[in-house]
């Protein structure tokens, strides 16, 4: 199974990013495998829309949970009629995220739980 | 000649500068383009005589037709469309964030099934009515949305050329005020002397040099704060056509929301020289003599 963890790193020992849109780095990893790439978000810095982008990525990539700190509305909404579980207020390094998930100590978010844009950098 | 008035954060004082401005003038239109939050008419008190509701053209799919994919999502220069392939989790889908859509009509145009088709959105209304002599248009956005700059426009096609125009435009220097502010004559920049108010102003002057648009600033409340507003126009070459003295009689007039008050009067001689100025100024590009 493939979930995608939002990342401040390349690593395992990343901080999670607490943003979902416009986090730095995806981490796409395999559980069955363990093996894990870390990809660029290529929308980090969208004015507008980022959220709905890299909620389009995972459906793409075929994710069926996503681990991050915080959602907007738009990306929840492409998330879930994505059929993609949504994991929100987790924080620590990814390797910690992920040990977490899967002792089953993180519940599905069923509502965004941050406004649009909130991600956003501060100029 | 069209005015605007302008400011690089909101609370500056531009819609007492623009509704005075319009005042001083014969038979003058009078914009307000801070469609966002239009509150000139509470001062004006205009009786409306026409009303119009404004829309923009936003993507309908028919899902029947989609294959899912993609061209619309990776069009869309808004990111206003996300396309989901069918697989396991879900069907197929395209969603549309109708709050993000400029209504530019790219993807129904590249959508090889012909699976999109346009479907109006109401963002606001525009409104126009008279006081005095005074032709008075304003747009007011819907609550809670995001699209201004089409309305803005749509209030900025009741300009009549020959007309004196006044527009109060939206603050701040993003897409709105820019979309007020273009076509214009000349721009007047309402600041106040404190470092805030300098920092916005910069930001604001920037936009303005590179629309090429001549420009002057008004300062507000020039008795209180510092001088390093009056320091950077100087350095800058930028007229300072007005300097208006916290008062607390015009504060308290304002507040009731009194522009009739004789506090304003006081003021609408020297408005009047201000127009005078300002109609030099552009036609030398709006640098000093
Ligand atoms: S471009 Fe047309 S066919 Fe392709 S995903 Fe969009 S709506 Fe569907
Ligand atoms: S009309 Fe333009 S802005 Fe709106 S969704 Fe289509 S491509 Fe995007």
């Amino acid at each position: 199974m493939k979930i995608c963890i939002t990342s401040a790193g390349e690593t395992l020992d990343s901080a999670v990013d607490p943003r979902f849109g416009r986090c730095a780095y995806f981490i796409f990893l395999d559980t069955d495998t363990g093996n894990f790439q870390a990809r660029n978000n290529p929308n980090a810095e969208f004015q507008g829309g980022a959220g709905i982008q890299s909620g389009q990525l995972m459906a793409a990539e075929g994710v069926s949970a996503v681990i991050t700190g915080n959602i907007g509305p738009n990306a929840h909404q492409v998330l879930s009629a994505s059929g993609i579980d949504i994991f929100t207020g987790v924080c620590g390094t990814v390797k910690e995220a992920i040990e977490g998930y899967k002792a089953g100590k993180y519940k599905p978010a069923s509502a965004p739980n941050t406004g649009a844009k909130s991600g956003m950098r501060e100029k | 000649m069209i005015i605007s008035i302008a400011s690089g954060k909101g609370g500056t004082g531009k819609t007492t500068v623009s509704l005075n401005l319009a005042l001083s003038l014969n038979n003058p239109q009078f914009l307000d383009c801070d469609v966002e939050e239009p509150n000139a008419h509470l001062f004006l008190k205009p009786s409306i005589v026409s009303s119009e509701t404004v829309s923009v053209p936003v993507p309908e799919v028919d899902e029947s037709k989609c294959t899912f994919c993609g061209k619309c999502a990776e069009v869309c220069a808004y990111h206003a469309i996300a396309v989901i392939p069918s697989g396991e989790r879900s069907r197929g889908k395209v969603l549309v964030f109708p709050n993000l859509c400029h209504g530019c009509g790219s993807c129904g145009l590249l959508c090889p099934c012909g699976a999109i088709k346009e479907a109006p959105r109401n963002i606001g209304t525009v409104e126009r009515g008279v006081k005095g002599g005074i032709d008075f248009i304003h747009g007011s956005l819907n609550v809670g949305e995001a699209m201004s700059v089409p309305l803005i426009r749509r209030v900025k096609e009741h300009i009549e050329s020959g007309k004196d125009v006044v527009i109060d435009a939206p603050p701040g220097t993003s897409c709105p005020m820019i979309a007020a502010v273009k076509g214009s004559d000349f721009c007047i920049l309402v600041s106040e002397p404190t470092p805030f108010g300098l920092n916005d102003f910069v930001l604001a002057v920037e936009v303005l040099r590179k629309l090429k648009l001549p420009f002057g600033a008004v300062i507000n409340r020039s008795d209180i704060g510092d001088s390093s507003l009056e320091d950077y126009c100087g350095k800058e070459e930028i007229p300072v056509l007005m300097r208006i003295p916290f008062s607390r009689k015009i504060a308290e007039a304002y507040s009731r929301g009194e522009i009739g008050d004789p506090v304003f009067q006081e003021l609408r001689n020297d408005f009047r020289g201000m127009h005078e100025r300002i109609r030099g100024l552009s036609a030398k590009g709006g640098r000093p003599a």
